[in-house]
């Protein structure tokens, strides 16, 4: 039985490894990455620069969504993505904000030394600003940021990363001396529905948000000048020049092209009207730029597909990773009791480690994309097969263990023809556990730029689009059975016959 | 055959066994009895080696039992406990021979043995398939007295072979078993605390109490000559319940 299980183990991670290119990204020459924040507007400009390399005839991979500003501008400094859309405000007030920066020219020369590079600014300068229903703004008379002083019982939501910049929240607060101290950080995307709800009264928007208009916001007036001016750039690679510089060149036709209202419009139309994103850009560049994108429009089918791959290349390399590592751990720490102890108290430190935050550990360690997701799924995959290892080799009856010793057979010996057979079960019951954590846990891995069924799931939140979410959430669902089907099945194919005897006995005694 | 000088094992504090001294002679079968707790099967599990002594020697025809030639020893000694022992996973077939197919034995050879000590236990063909759970209590010691064999040890080791089982099955293994072990001429120790079953099998009772050996000899010399009071207060605990009981029936 120890022999065939290893063989269809090695299948699986041989099969697996196979599919893995894709997701692990083996860099050609020709093809450049581009990525883009978390919000629409982002992904909007993502997928113009990804139709822009087309036109050059270069492949272009956009890593849609990949998060907020660090995880982007690490992404562009180690080389994992050549280029993506920022703003100047978010480089001076945050970036580098220790540089002191006061000049466009000065951040061209900080961006050199670092080898990057940004084009002249696209044309609209998409601002924080700080907003609230028109009806409760006129109710309360609030016309200036400074007017908030006044009603200090509002309750104030602000995107996460607005909470932390140092130029969002604490800045703002201090500027202005606001009292409040109902204030909380959440999505920024859910605070437009907490607004709408009533449940939130304040909250921060982006000047060429498309919901302004939509959930009748008033932008309150920043009577105080605190917020600096945020226009839209491409940042990336000096090296990109060298590379295709045709796609530079055509980056640059960008500058000057999107005013404030344009980008608005498109903004609207991704996320009030749920046209896709690569259409909007490519009509866009039609229009403004008179070029000819050929519109590779995924079916949804392609989508789902797309996904359902690269979801089963994180949970398959991952869990066998795990299954590899964790049995034999199982193993030590059944036979060796004192190192058993240290191996169950890491695995059970990692376990206790939030998801979310694991997975964000990793990308200092690996960058983003497939690799830190699988490491960070590998790691949660391990306690509950190590534990199960551990807890059914120690289940087996003494007179047993016993037993195979007196016959005289060597420890080895007695690990596999008695002993592993015997914990079958509970092993599998492990692998099983891991296996349906493993999956769910998986969808996370789009946050890191990994992909999978996180990805509706994100862009589902992003878009308020509860049919985009289902879309994941679904499909991952119906994952987890099958994967538990799936060993269930293994199960009755490796379960040593005499142990399910003992199993169909206990079902008809009871 | 079988000799131990000053052999001692505790536990913690505990002393499990104190250091004692004991010879089996080749072919004899010898009985140790004694309360629970007496060290009656440390002493069992020191010979077949499953723990290590504190002290002293045990030597097997001439060779000292060591954890470097242990699993080699154990291939001449045969073991069965109370519960069998048996692997619930393998059949009845595969348990018996599991050592034999582990050394790579010929496959003639092992099967044509496996018949052999089938006939031995009377033991039919049919149950060779069967797993241990679907075997009732005495055909699962029979199997794991088929197992002890296999290898045909000089030495068979049994530890409350038949403590678990239902009397009337009890008396009958009791007869067989007897006549199995005056076949096969082999050297055997056991372990129980049935004074009538120690009598029944044993040319030598060993008698233990606390760690330590009260009294060595046939089963006559410990009920007339016994060296201390325990000996006798001992076999009286188990006698008496009998004696009324055939009053009774008088």
């Amino acid at each position: 039985m120890n022999i065939s299980w290893r063989i269809k183990t090695m299948l699986l991670v041989s099969c697996v490894a196979s599919l893995v290119r894709p997701v692990l990204g083996a860099e050609a020459p020709v093809t450049i990455t581009v990525g883009s924040k978390s919000f629409t507007e982002s992904v909007i400009l993502g997928e113009m620069l990804g139709h822009l390399a087309q036109q050059a005839n270069i492949e272009a991979n956009h890593r849609r969504q990949l998060g907020g500003t660090r995880v982007l501008w690490n992404a562009l400094l180690s080389g994992e993505i050549d280029a993506y859309p920022e703003y100047t405000g978010t480089l001076m007030q945050e970036t580098l904000v220790k540089e002191n920066l006061q000049t466009e020219a000065q951040l061209k020369q900080a961006l050199a030394i670092r080898g990057l590079r940004m084009t002249r600014p696209l044309g609209f300068n998409n601002t924080y600003a700080i907003g609230m229903k028109d009806e409760l703004a006129g109710q309360l008379k609030l016309r200036t940021i400074s007017d908030l002083q006044k009603q200090p019982e509002l309750v104030l939501g602000f995107g996460n990363e607005f909470m932390d910049r140092a130029d969002g929240w604490p800045g703002l607060q201090q500027r202005y001396q606001l009292p409040h101290r109902n204030v909380r950080g959440l999505d920024h995307d859910l605070a437009y529905r907490g607004i709408e709800s009533g449940t939130l009264h304040v909250t921060d928007l982006y000047a060429t948000d498309a919901e302004i208009a939509y959930y009748k916001l008033r932008a309150l007036e920043d009577d105080l000048n605190y917020f600096p001016v945020y226009n839209a750039v491409i940042l990336y690679r000096a090296d990109l020049a060298q590379r295709a510089p045709e796609v530079v060149t055509l980056f640059k036709r960008l500058a000057g092209r999107i005013d404030a209202p344009t980008m608005s419009a498109m903004n609207a139309r991704v996320k009030l009207h749920g046209e896709a994103e690569s259409v909007v850009a490519a009509n866009f560049l039609e229009q403004n730029l008179k070029l000819d994108i050929d519109l590779r429009v995924q079916t949804a089918w392609h989508r789902f597909w797309r996904h359902t791959v690269e979801h089963l290349i994180l949970v398959g390399i991952s869990l066998s990773a795990a299954i590899l590592l964790a049995i034999p751990l199982g193993i030590l720490a059944a036979r060796r009791p004192r190192i058993g102890q240290i191996v169950l108290g890491i695995a059970g430190i990692l376990q206790t480690i939030p998801s979310l935050a694991l997975f964000v550990f990793m990308i200092p360690l690996l960058g983003i994309g497939g690799p830190p997701a699988v490491m960070a799924l590998f790691l949660y995959s391990l306690l509950p097969i190590i534990r199960n290892t551990y807890a059914g080799l120690k289940d087996i009856p003494p007179a047993i263990v016993e037993s195979a010793q007196a016959l005289g057979l060597p420890s080895r010996a007695r690990l596999h023809i008695v002993e592993l057979p015997l914990a079958t079960r509970a092993i599998l019951a492990g692998i099983k556990t891991s296996a349906v954590i493993n999956v769910g846990t998986a969808t996370l891995s789009a946050l890191i730029g990994a992909g999978g069924y996180g990805q509706p799931i994100l862009t589902g939140i992003r878009l308020d689009d509860i049919g985009l979410i289902l879309q994941g959430a679904v499909p991952a669902a119906a994952l987890a059975l099958l994967v538990q089907g799936l060993f269930e099945l293994i199960e009755r194919g490796l379960l040593p016959k005499g142990l399910r005897v003992q199993a169909s006995e206990l079902r008809s005694v009871n | 055959m079988l000799v131990l000088s000053q052999v001692s094992k505790h536990y913690g504090d505990t002393q499990a066994l104190a250091p004692t001294d004991l010879q089996v002679p080749a072919g004899e079968t010898l009985v140790l009895i004694g309360p629970s707790g007496c060290g009656k099967s440390t002493l069992l599990r020191l010979i077949a080696g499953l723990i290590q002594p504190d002290s002293g020697a045990i030597t097997l025809e001439g060779t000292a039992l060591t954890p470097a030639n242990i699993l080699q020893t154990r291939q001449r000694m045969g073991y069965v406990i109370q519960e069998g022992g048996l692997f619930p996973h393998l059949t009845v077939r595969d348990n018996v021979t599991v050592m034999a197919r582990y050394l790579r034995r010929d496959t003639g050879w092992i099967q044509s043995r496996l018949a052999e000590l089938a006939e031995l236990v009377r033991l039919p063909q049919a149950l060779m398939t069967r797993y241990p759970d679907e075997l009732s209590g005495g055909q699962r010691q029979r199997v794991s007295l088929m197992r002890a064999l296999m290898l045909d040890p000089e030495l068979l080791l049994l530890d409350e072979p038949l403590g678990a089982l239902d009397p009337m099955i009890r008396y009958e293994l009791q007869q067989e078993l007897k006549s199995i072990f005056s076949q096969l001429g082999k050297t055997v120790v056991m372990v129980t605390h049935d004074i009538a079953e120690a009598a029944f099998f044993g040319q030598t009772l060993v008698l233990m109490r606390d760690g330590r050996i009260v009294q060595t000899g046939p089963f006559r010399e410990l009920a007339q000559k016994p060296a201390e009071p325990f000996v006798e207060q001992f076999i009286t605990a188990q006698r008496e319940p009998m004696e009324q009981l055939a009053a009774v029936l008088r």
